[in-house]
Order: structure tokens, then sequence, then C-alpha cells
């Protein structure tokens, strides 16, 4: 009983101490959304994941990169699935920088499937000169660095929330005649209150969203909340692009290896009989 | 021994049997990815194809491009080395086969069958000698147009010494095969894709 | 328990290699005739979970290092690379990063193991020392590992770690820039991080030869802590403990599993998915959570200089544990108050982890304070002086007894083989 007790009070420890970091100053913690790729068996909604891209496309690649997105992943299993041919028009819309020709001078082309997604600044320093001193993060990871929430058990059984981070931030935007009264002073010029926001509750980027701000192909109304959702998701695909296929393999593997150990257990169980 | 005891015995086999499979198996299909990491990656196929302005080349003239990580020869042939490789017999040929992946597979290693019809005065083959992997030299060898001091056109390689004719065929020395030529089109009158 | 065994060549071929290498008689000598206690429980197979573990490690390492590239403008683009366009690279990098965690999931329960049933006395003190060693070189390679990745808490991770230095008198801060190859973290680190990730696992594969080396002289303990007497005692690890261990093993592998393919990034942190920046600190550093004890300690002594000091004595006082404790008997079943202590010892350990994952402030500090004085106390006074005042249960008269003993009262009669 007693070391039954002390292992029960050693595996919460156990548990309690792992990974727990704790919520930068003032966060406040992200709204949980249901999205279609939770659990152990989700997957992404591929209608919802073409309508992300969109809403990524207009609304923010006017300012984030997106270094490690390659147009040909658009295509790939497991994302939005567009058709190649969707993905060749797709990319040969942007105009990306090659070269150097025979004659040693850089040249413009149209984007190739195999081209990342271009950056719509050339380096930090341009981004920050054209965005009010604050840096655009790069998008392509930012759902899997910024957890909307913390906790230990909160975070095993609910994730990180890094997508409900995303869109927590761009529907949590606070009008300025509604900041609360002890934190108006301290505005800064050309900063909107959003408490969701992890660098302290002052968010450089002015509210990107408004609704209809996009025309969705498939007749979705584009509501903020809806364009929120799915720009979300979007993020999430491009955060961890093999999401399916790791849960699809984990689920064989579950299976094999139970199997395995049951078998082996009767090995073990029959050679052991005759030992004592 | 008892049939109880027959019974057990066999019993016990197969479940040391069954256990074996099952884990020799798994141990298969674990090493597949392990092994198949190794292949070429999704960036790497996805940049498997290049194009080529073929206005720049003049005739008589060759460039060296990087496909795959390989030199492809683009070449402008002059009239005089097209005559010459219309002028071989099949029969002649060490290697009878085309070696062009945009003909069918068995098709015959004639100089149509080498370049793309009404664009013969252009050969694209890879750089690359069927003996050992090393860059043949152009404008070189037994098999090259020679006009006074001057070759035009043929191939040779300075490893081992293998000689290709105007149409990148195998005439003579150790390399087994004709210069492969890679799937291309022409996208437009000047400008083709290679892969 | 000698290596010179029964091993008869059968064929033509294996008498003529016997003769020239006589690998075969080892391997039947010291795998699989070794006479094994028989009553070895479930907490002896992480011995073997640990050496697959070690094998898992350095080929998903090899693969990995295939698709790697150390250096600082590309090291953490080669592993979104791999994550996204190698193929199975996630998988292989998953595994690697969380294989590093369950590495330290089942060497910590291989060490408390040993302490609860003795497992470090004599005449078993070399084999214990070496494990400690092993034990150090695995903190070193996963603290080099995880730098490699180049993220947010790589960097500060690496900073942080290599700062410890620059508390030693004198030299400290002449030894941290010789460690950073510069005036930071930085390329030169880098490189040679990844160089010496790659060389200490051979290290540690040598260390665990001569662990099994070192084990093999005495033999194993057992939870009686009784020493084997007679062959009644034992049992040879083919089939017995073979197909035991594979099990275990397979068991293990789907816990393994589940962090790989369902929960791949919990037991790291998020921040790490943010390329490293020097320029900017993240609000909390903690490293793995299998430092955080040694962290919390750190961070329990005000003075700098004290805090490492206390870290390192924290772990190099386990080298000393063969002499500290005093007492006679072996296995901790037959040591009533030994016992209790050492499950208050274990939830210390993990009190002094959950305090080493919250922030250097308030009560944290003062628990953590408490903690590590008592920590250090079970080694330098409870120990020695519980040998003294203890006195432990009757033992049994040997192993066979004992199992015979268990066994009795489930199954009324046990008709002989």
């Amino acid at each position: 009983m007693k070391l039954l007790k002390t292992l029960a009070i050693a595996a919460t420890g156990l548990a309690l101490s792992f990974g727990a970091v704790h919520a930068a100053e003032g966060q406040k913690p992200a709204r949980n959304i249901d999205f279609s790729f939770e659990g152990p068996f989700g997957t992404f909604d591929r209608a919802q994941l073409q309508r992300g891209y969109k809403v990524y496309k207009e609304v923010c690649a006017a300012c984030h990169a997106m270094k490690f997105v390659s147009f040909r992943n658009l295509a790939e299993p497991g994302g939005p699935e567009f058709t190649e041919e969707q993905v060749k028009v797709l990319a040969a819309g942007y105009t990306v920088q090659d070269g150097p020709n025979v004659d040693g001078e850089m040249f413009d082309r149209p984007a190739l499937p195999s081209d990342r997604f271009p950056a719509p600044f050339p380096n930090e320093q341009a981004a920050r000169a054209a965005n009010g001193g604050a840096y655009p993060s790069d998008l392509s990871l930012i759902t899997k660095y910024r957890p909307g929430w913390y906790g230990t058990f909160n975070q095993l059984f609910n994730g990180i929330g890094g997508p409900e981070y995303v869109y927590s931030v761009l529907t949590g935007y606070v009008p300025d005649d509604q900041i609360p009264e002890e934190l108006r002073a301290e505005q800064p010029e050309g900063k909107a209150y959003n408490p969701y926001f992890a660098n302290g509750h002052w968010i450089g980027m002015a509210q990107p969203l408004v609704d209809d701000q996009v025309t969705y192909d498939d007749g979705t109304p584009a509501t903020v909340d809806q364009m929120a959702r799915d720009v979300s998701a979007f993020l999430a695909w491009t955060a961890e692009p093999k999401m399916e296929e790791r849960k699809r393999t984990g689920f064989m593997v579950m299976i094999y290896l139970g199997i395995l150990a049951l078998l082996l257990y009767l090995v073990k169980k029959r050679i052991w009989a005759n030992a004592h | 021994m008892s049939t109880a005891e027959h019974a057990e015995t066999n019993r016990r086999d197969f479940l040391y049997i069954a256990t074996g499979a099952v884990g020799a198996v798994g141990a298969a299909l674990t090493a597949w990815p392990f092994i198949n990491q190794m292949n070429p990656d999704a960036s790497v196929r996805a940049l498997a194809s290049v194009e080529v302005d073929l206005s720049p080349i003049a005739e008589g003239q060759e460039i060296t491009i990087k496909w795959r990580g390989n030199p492809v020869f683009v070449r402008h042939r002059l009239p005089a080395e097209i005559e010459a490789a219309k002028a071989v017999s099949v029969a002649d040929l060490p290697d009878p086969l085309a070696r062009n992946a945009n003909v069918a597979d068995g098709d015959e290693a004639t100089d149509v069958n080498r370049v793309v019809a009404g664009k013969e005065q252009f050969l694209v083959m890879m750089g690359v000698c069927t003996h050992l992997g090393c860059v043949p030299i152009p404008n070189e060898g037994d098999f090259a147009v020679v006009e006074g001091s001057s070759k035009h056109g043929g191939w040779f390689c300075p490893c081992h010494g293998s000689h290709y004719d105007t149409a990148g065929r195998i005439r003579k020395g150790p390399a087994p095969q004709n210069l492969p030529i890679p799937q291309y089109t022409y996208l437009s009158d000047t400008q083709i894709r290679i892969g | 328990m000698s290596g010179h065994s029964t091993y008869e060549p059968k064929s033509a071929f294996a008498k003529w290699f016997h003769e020239r290498l006589p690998v075969m008689d080892l391997v039947k000598g010291q795998a699989l005739d070794f006479p094994t206690p028989k009553n070895l429980n479930y907490f002896w197979t992480f011995g073997g979970i640990l050496a697959v573990m070690l094998v898992v490690q350095i080929l998903t390492g090899v693969m990995l290092v295939m698709h790697y590239t150390p250096h600082v403008d590309y090291a953490f683009a080669s592993v979104e690379h791999i994550m996204r366009d190698v193929n199975s690279g996630w998988l292989i990098r998953y595994m690697h990063m969380n294989g590093a965690s369950m590495f330290f999931i089942a060497v910590y329960i291989h060490i408390f193991r040993g302490m609860y049933y003795g497992s470090y006395k004599a005449p078993r003190e070399v084999l214990w020392m070496i494990g400690v060693l092993i034990y150090l070189v695995m903190m070193a390679t996963a603290f080099m590992g995880y730098v490699l990745p180049w993220g947010q808490m790589s960097f500060w991770g690496a900073k942080v770690i290599t700062n410890l230095f620059s508390a030693i008198p004198f030299v400290g801060d002449s030894i941290t820039t010789l460690l950073w190859g510069g005036y930071s973290v930085d390329n030169p680190t880098l490189n040679r991080f990844f160089s010496l990730h790659y060389l200490l696992p051979f290290v540690l594969a040598a260390l665990v030869a001569l662990h099994i080396w070192a084990l093999h002289v005495p033999g194993n303990n057992n939870p009686t802590g009784v020493s084997v007497k007679s062959s009644q005692d034992t049992l040879p690890f083919h089939p017995y403990y073979t197909m035991k261990d594979a099990f275990a093993i397979v068991v293990f592998f789907m816990f393994f599993a589940f962090w790989i393919f369902f929960a791949p990034n919990y037991l790291g942190h998020a921040i790490n998915y943010q390329q490293a920046n020097p320029l900017v600190t993240p609000a909390h550093i903690v490293p793995e959570w299998y430092y955080l004890p040694f962290y919390a300690i750190l961070r329990a002594v005000p003075d700098k200089l004290g805090g490492v000091i206390a870290m390192f004595a924290s772990i190099l006082i386990l080298f000393a544990l063969p002499w500290l404790d005093t007492s006679k008997v072996r296995s901790g079943n037959y040591r009533p108050l030994f016992k209790g202590f050492f499950w208050i010892f274990v939830v210390v350990c993990i009190g002094l982890g959950y305090l080493g994952s919250r922030p250097a402030e308030g009560l944290y500090v003062v628990f953590s304070q408490i903690l590590t004085v008592y920590y250090f106390a079970h080694f330098l006074v409870i120990l020695p002086l519980l040998g003294l005042l203890e006195s432990p249960k009757p033992l049994p008269s040997s192993i066979s007894d004992d199992v015979l003993a268990r066994s009795r009262p489930a199954t009324a009669a046990v008709p002989a083989e």
C-alpha cells in the first residue's frame, strides 16, 4: 500500500516535471477551438487548408515570410492537396529571382512548384523598416513554437495550443476605446491591444482581418472567425506537414508492437513454466 | 510420448515460429524507412528538370549544363557532322540501340533516333561516359569530322580511351553503350526542358 | 562465472574458426549460458532496454548526420529539411529526439533499482562506478545533441551551461572562451559540439562493454541481495532472460512509440522551433526534463561558484555511494528503515525536478534549498547512520529457498520437473 501510494506521488511528480514552462507575463490563454486535426486520428480538412492558404496568400503574405514551405508542398498528400496543375498556376503567380544567367546577371522569372514561397522583404532590416520597427515573424513553424496555453497536463491532453494561439490573436484585438482603463496610458505609439499576444499584449500588427476580406472559392462566408480558423489550420499544416503520415504510421506500429508483445509474453511464460 | 505431450510440443513450436516470423517481418519493415532515407528526397526530386535556351548556341558550338548533378551536352551540329553520323550503318555499331529516353526502348541507333525530327542539328545527351562515368572531351577522338587542321564533333573519353562519333554513339574503346539521351521536350522553337 | 565455457564446435568450419578466434566460446559462456539468478524481477530488464536504446540512438543519429549541416546558417534549416523533405526523415528525427528522453527514463529506473537493491555494494563497486561514468557521458552527449538543431533553447541552453565554467576562479573566463572558440556560442561552438556529439556515443558503447564485463565478474545482484550459492539459484541467460528482456523491450517500445507518433514534441520545448537568435533570450530558460533536478540544485545556492560546485557534487557523490552506505545487507526489501528513506529520496529527486522547471523566485527557491540539503543529507548522514542503527529483517538462506517460499502459498504443490 505504502509503495503504491509513493509510486502514485512519484508518477504525479514526474509528469509535473515534464517540460513545464511558464506563460510569458500576462499572456491570456488562447481560446480552445475544436480543429479536425486534433487527437490520435485527426486529419486535416482539405477544403479548410485550401481556404487557409487563400487567407495566408492574400492577407498574411504581405508581411510574413514562410521560408520552409515550397509550392510543391501544396500538392503533396496530407496537405491542402491542390492538384499539380493548380500548384503550377499558383506558383506562376509569384515572381522569384534566379540566376546568374550566361551574362552573369540575376533575373526574375515566374515561380515553379519547386520554389519556396518568396519572402515579402529581402532581409530583416527591410522588414522592420516597413513595419514600424516590428519584425513580422516567419510563419512556417509558428504553431509549433508559440504555445496558446501552458500547464503540464493541459499540454499533454490538449497539445500546446499553437493553432489556437494564432486564432486567438487574430480574433482577439480590442478596439482602442475598450482597452482596460489602467493600461490605456501605457499604449505605445502605433500598437494595438491584444491580450493573447505572447510578447506582452501590445502588438505591432494592426488588426489584419475584417469580414469579407477574401472571397472563398467554395462560397464559405468569409467572416473574421472563419478566416482565422482556416488560416490557423493552414499554419498547423505548414508547421507539421507529415502529421497525417505520422499518425497513420503510429497506429499501425502500435498494433504491430501489441501483437509482438503478446506473442513474446506467451513465449516467455512457456519458457519460464519449467524454470522452478 | 503420449499424444497430449505431442500436441503440447507442436503448439509450442508453432508459438516460437510465429513469434520469430512476426519479429522478422517487423525488423524488415523497420529497416525500409532507414534505407529509403538515403534515396533522393522530395526537394531533390522536385528539381529534376531544367530549361535550356538554344538560341545562343552557334553552329559548331556546344554547351554543358548541369542536370541532376551530371553534365548534359547540348551541341549545335554542323551539317558535316550530321552527314557523317547518317552515313554509318547500324550493323557497324558496337551498341545498336538508340539509348534515347524519348523513343521506344528497342529502337535502333540511327542518327534520326538520336535527335528530334526537324531539329537534327541539336544533339542533347548526357556527358557521362558509359564506361566508368568520366566526362568525354568534345571535338576529339577518331570519329570527329576532320576539316584541315580542326576537328568537329565526336567525343573522346580521356580516362580509358573511349571514342564516340558525331551522334554520341560508342565506336571504339571499353565503353559498352552509346551516350544516353535524357527525356526532353521543346517548349518553343529555341527552348527545351530536360527531365 | 568465468568465460571458460563448454562450447564444442560442431562443424569442421566452426572448429577451424574456433581455433583462430574463440568468439563463439565467449558468446556461449558470457551471453547464452551465463548463470543468472532465477529471481530477477522486471526492474532488471532495464539494462537490456538501455543497451537497445543506445543502439537506436546511434543508428538514427548516423542517419540524421547524412542530412544535417553543422553550420549556424544552415543547421536549423537542415533539420526542417529532414522533417519535410527527407524520406521518413520526420520519423528518424522524432525517434532520435524522443529516444534521448526514453534513454534517460530507462537509466533513472536502472539507477534507482541499483540503489534500492544495493547493487553498488561489494563486490560490485567498480560496476557501479562505471555506471555513474556512463551516466555522466550520457548527460554530456545529450546536452551537445540538444544544441545541434540550433533553435532558441539550443542556443541559450548552450550559453547558460557553458557559462557554468566561468564560475571557476581565475581561469573560468579563459575556459569558456576555449569551449566556445570565440566570445560567445557561435559557429565554432556548434561545430565542436557536433564533432563530440558524434564521438561520445562510441565512448559510451565502450563504457557499456566495460560495465557488462564488470557485471560478469561477480554476476548479477538480485532482489534478495543474497549471493548466488549453487547452480540451484541460477538459470542460463538464454532463453530465460533473453525472452524476458525481449518482452520488456517491446513493451518499452510501445511507450516510446506513443511519444514518437502521438506527442512527439511534448517532452521538448516549443521555443526550440524558433531559430536561434543571439540577441534575444526567451522568457524562461529551462533545460530538458532529465537535467531539472540538478538545475534546481544549481539555482538553490545563491552563489555562482557555490551553485556550480553543488550541482557537480550532487552527481559526483554517487561515486562514493558504495562506501557511504554502511549496511551489510544489500536489498532494501530486508531493510525496513532504509526502504522508507529510499522512497523519500525518490520523491525528493522528483520534487527537485519539479522545482527546476519553475522560475527561480519566492517559495520555489526556499523549497529547492530544503530539498537540496536533504539530497546531500541522504548520502552523507542518513545512509551512513542507517547501517549502524537499523536492524535488518532475516535474510533467506538462498535465492532458491526464497523463490520456493514465495511460490508455495500460491501453488499448493509444485511437481518436480
